[in-house]
């Protein structure tokens, strides 16, 4: 069914590099050669990417590992660091990971713990761990290192020891996480595996108090601990060897004769796992998936078929795009935005939105429409423009390789889910692309969709209101300013590490260092809520401010693209200036630091009063005299001020 | 020359980041300074991945040359 490019996209001629997609290793491997000779890095990028796609494994990993590495200045790569702490060989897992995170743009620096020294290393404060200051930890742990008595001799166990095994290891982990709380980073704890046989055979299955029993309350402690510790994350590598099939996973003469326990065909799918979790982590996210509709949202061309041909039943083929809606609205719950980019007449696509009876998506479902016959790097564009969001954080859906080759050469930081051919692999592409993994969720998160169809209405809003001064009126705003509390904390660390556009200083938090400056006597950390006739924005920006003598020093602010161009940064503002009054301060200062994002930021100390001045690096030092000088609440903003009581610890 | 000869070549290559060409059957730890008993493991793996076979923990410790490499997955060749 996709093999015929059957939209009036197959009008487009390929670049003439776009040769029919090689299956042959060899040939890529000499492409990615011949491309970082001549200095291609895109062309370079994608043949070692799909060399990794084809023929994942050791020998290919070692292949495009130094190569990428050799690419690293001229893709726009991120990076980040790992440590991962071990009970087993994982040193041949290694390349594998850095293979699949460079083939999604993430430049993972690992370091290895010493061979079962987990516990010492994530329980001394001075180990090497916390020393190489990580972004994550990964704790790979096997069963039957950690509870070998509920591995090995189950069988010599009473229903007491049981307990006792299983409540000493849940101690261990839980001071595990417990020693890692204060460290930057996160946590990412593995869940045990079952065994496979169990040790009392048949006789296993016939009791409560079983050996798989006994392994699931240990994972049991372990998922309790990612609920309630922020900086711990779970990662279900049971599940991982249960969807492999244990039996396959497992390799007992390694094992035994080298310490790695996992099959040499398998160890690529736990570097998938691990680098999946890294993804989110690292922030190395999609904020947003466009959607092609022809045979990508749905069976049949609509142009063609009509609304009525359309497949779109619970039987083949239709329901391999109810597995792709079904994959997309799984996304869209937990925050990732949808948009439609497709080439086709607006009237038929738009009615088969809203009534065709088997879609499980709707009009509502998107935050944005790109349903005409302009090419869909501009339509990539102007998404990417209306969401606020950079290119960069946008995915690309599409049936048609010619139009995923042509976005790819257009826009390379745009994200290309790579599809099968077949329309009965494309939900699972889609679950398995790591850029819309998230490792936690924020009520923000869960209710961004509906933010933005607000955010629609509220530009229509503004096209038809007269002054930009009565359309400000019109929106009603509130805005509320309080410090930052227990439960406001992780929203608030998450925007300073997302935000990117109006962002002063983009310095990025933690939520323990969040937590540190909370109680902080020298410091305030403020939040921004905001509440309009469209609804509640919930909270979108964050202060930091310093406080020495005479002067308040503006460490952070940010606010949310999704509030930018409303003068909500002037209330902000005039809020901040009461709060360094409050505190005795005679001085306001500032910093601003360019970054390729932050330009709408640019003008904003220059625009409120403050006095200026450029300093070595590119970045400019600002001053406002409290003594002299205010910055008022624009009229059209009713400003709550929640009293911090005082900075004088932990209120 | 034999059918395996030309990928287990390839796959060392690789796992020791060498051109094809330095890799010859009379290749050992002795002669490739990347050959670690890490690397080593790195290879077996590989060759298990390319090869469709789980070597016995005693023919990995056969495998101390390129050739002898050749002539142990020869061996499972024939028998597969």
């Amino acid at each position: 069914v996709t093999e015929q490019v059957a939209e009036p996209s197959a009008e487009v001629t390929a670049p003439a590099s776009k040769a029919p997609r090689e299956e042959d290793p060899a040939e890529l491997r000499k492409r990615a050669d011949e491309a970082l000779e001549a200095g291609d890095a895109l062309a370079a990028e994608t043949a070692l990417r799909e060399l990794w796609a084809l023929a994942p494994g050791h020998a290919s990993a070692a292949f495009v590992v130094p190569r990428f590495e050799r690419l690293r200045e001229a893709l726009p790569l991120q990076g980040s660091k790992v440590a991962i702490l071990r009970s087993f060989t994982v040193e041949p897992v290694v390349p594998l990971l850095r293979a699949t995170a460079f083939a999604h743009r993430l430049d993972l620096e690992v370091r290895l713990g010493e061979f079962n020294a987990y516990a010492q290393e994530l329980l001394d404060p001075e180990s090497k761990v916390y020393a190489f200051a990580p972004d994550a930890v990964l704790l790979a742990v096997q069963a039957r290192d950690l509870v070998p008595r509920l591995w090995e001799d189950f069988a010599d166990l009473d229903g007491d020891a049981v307990t006792a095994a299983v409540d000493d290891a849940s101690a261990l982990l839980r001071s595990l996480a417990g020693a890692f709380r204060g460290a930057q980073g996160t946590l990412v704890l593995h869940t045990l595996e079952a065994p496979g046989v169990p040790s009392r055979g048949l006789l296993d299955s016939q009791a409560a108090r079983s050996q798989a029993e006994a392994i699931r309350q240990i994972n049991r402690t372990i998922a309790e601990l990612a609920e309630s510790e922020r900086h711990v994350v779970v990662l279900d590598y049971d599940a991982l060897v249960a969807r492999r099939g244990r039996d396959r996973w497992f390799d007992r003469r390694k094992w035994l004769t080298t310490r790695m326990p996992i099959a040499a065909g398998e160890q690529v799918h736990l570097a998938y796992e691990w680098a999946g979790c890294l993804h989110a982590l690292a922030g190395k996210v999609c904020k947003a998936i466009a959607v092609d509709l022809d045979n990508t949202l749905w069976g049949g061309v609509v142009g063609e078929d009509g609304v009525d041909g359309l497949q779109l039943d619970g039987e083949y083929p239709g329901a391999a795009f109810r597995e792709v809606q079904r994959a997309l609205l799984d996304l869209h719950q937990r925050g990732v935005l949808l948009a439609v980019c497709s080439k086709n007449n607006p009237a038929e696509s738009l009615e088969a939105l809203e009534r065709h009876p088997g879609m499980l998506l709707r009009r509502e479902h998107f935050s944005v429409l790109k349903i005409n016959w302009q090419d869909k790097a501009t339509n990539l564009l102007e998404i990417a423009a209306e969401l606020n969001i950079g290119i960069d954080a946008v995915g690309f859906l599409d049936d048609n390789p010619v139009e995923r080759e042509l976005v790819r050469r257009q826009l390379p930081d745009v994200t290309i889910v790579d599809l099968p051919r077949d329309p009965l692999g494309f939900a699972e592409a889609i679950r398995r692309s790591p850029v819309f993994e998230r490792v936690s969720l924020t009520d923000e998160d869960r209710a961004r969709g509906r933010y933005y169809a607000e955010q629609g209405q509220r530009r229509r809003l503004e096209q038809s209101a007269g002054s930009v001064e009565d359309f400000l009126s019109s929106l009603e705003m509130r805005v509320e300013i309080a410090p930052v509390t227990p439960a406001t904390l992780p929203r608030t660390a998450q925007l300073t590490q997302k935000t990117n556009q109006f962002n002063l200083t983009t310095l990025r938090y933690t939520e323990a260092e969040i937590e540190e400056l909370r109680s902080s006597a020298a410091s305030d950390v403020l939040t921004l809520k905001v509440v309009d006739r469209f609804g509640d924005n919930g909270l979108v920006g964050v202060a930091i401010l310093h406080f020495d003598g005479e002067v308040c020093e503006i460490d952070s602010l940010l606010m949310s693209c999704r509030v930018i161009g409303r003068t909500i940064e002037t209330a902000f503002l005039a809020a901040v200036v009461g709060e360094a009054r409050k505190a005795g301060a005679r001085r306001l200062s500032g910093r601003f630091v360019p970054t390729a994002k932050n330009a709408p930021a640019r003008e904003f100390y220059s625009s409120h009063g403050f006095a200026g001045a450029d300093v070595e690096d590119g970045s400019s030092v600002w001053d406002l005299d409290l003594d002299t000088q205010t910055v008022a609440c624009p009229a059209w903003i009713e400003l709550t001020i929640v009293d911090a009581g005082s900075r004088n610890g932990a209120g | 020359m034999t059918s395996v000869d030309a990928p287990v070549r390839r796959v060392a290559a690789d796992v020791f980041g060498l051109p094809e060409a330095e890799v010859t059957p009379e290749s050992s730890p002795s002669t490739i300074v990347t050959w670690d008993s890490v690397q080593h493991l790195s290879l077996v793996l590989a060759l298990e991945e390319e090869f469709g076979v789980q070597f016995d923990p005693e023919d990995i410790e056969q495998m101390t040359t390129i050739g002898a490499i050749v002539d142990v997955i020869e061996q499972y060749k024939s028998r597969a």
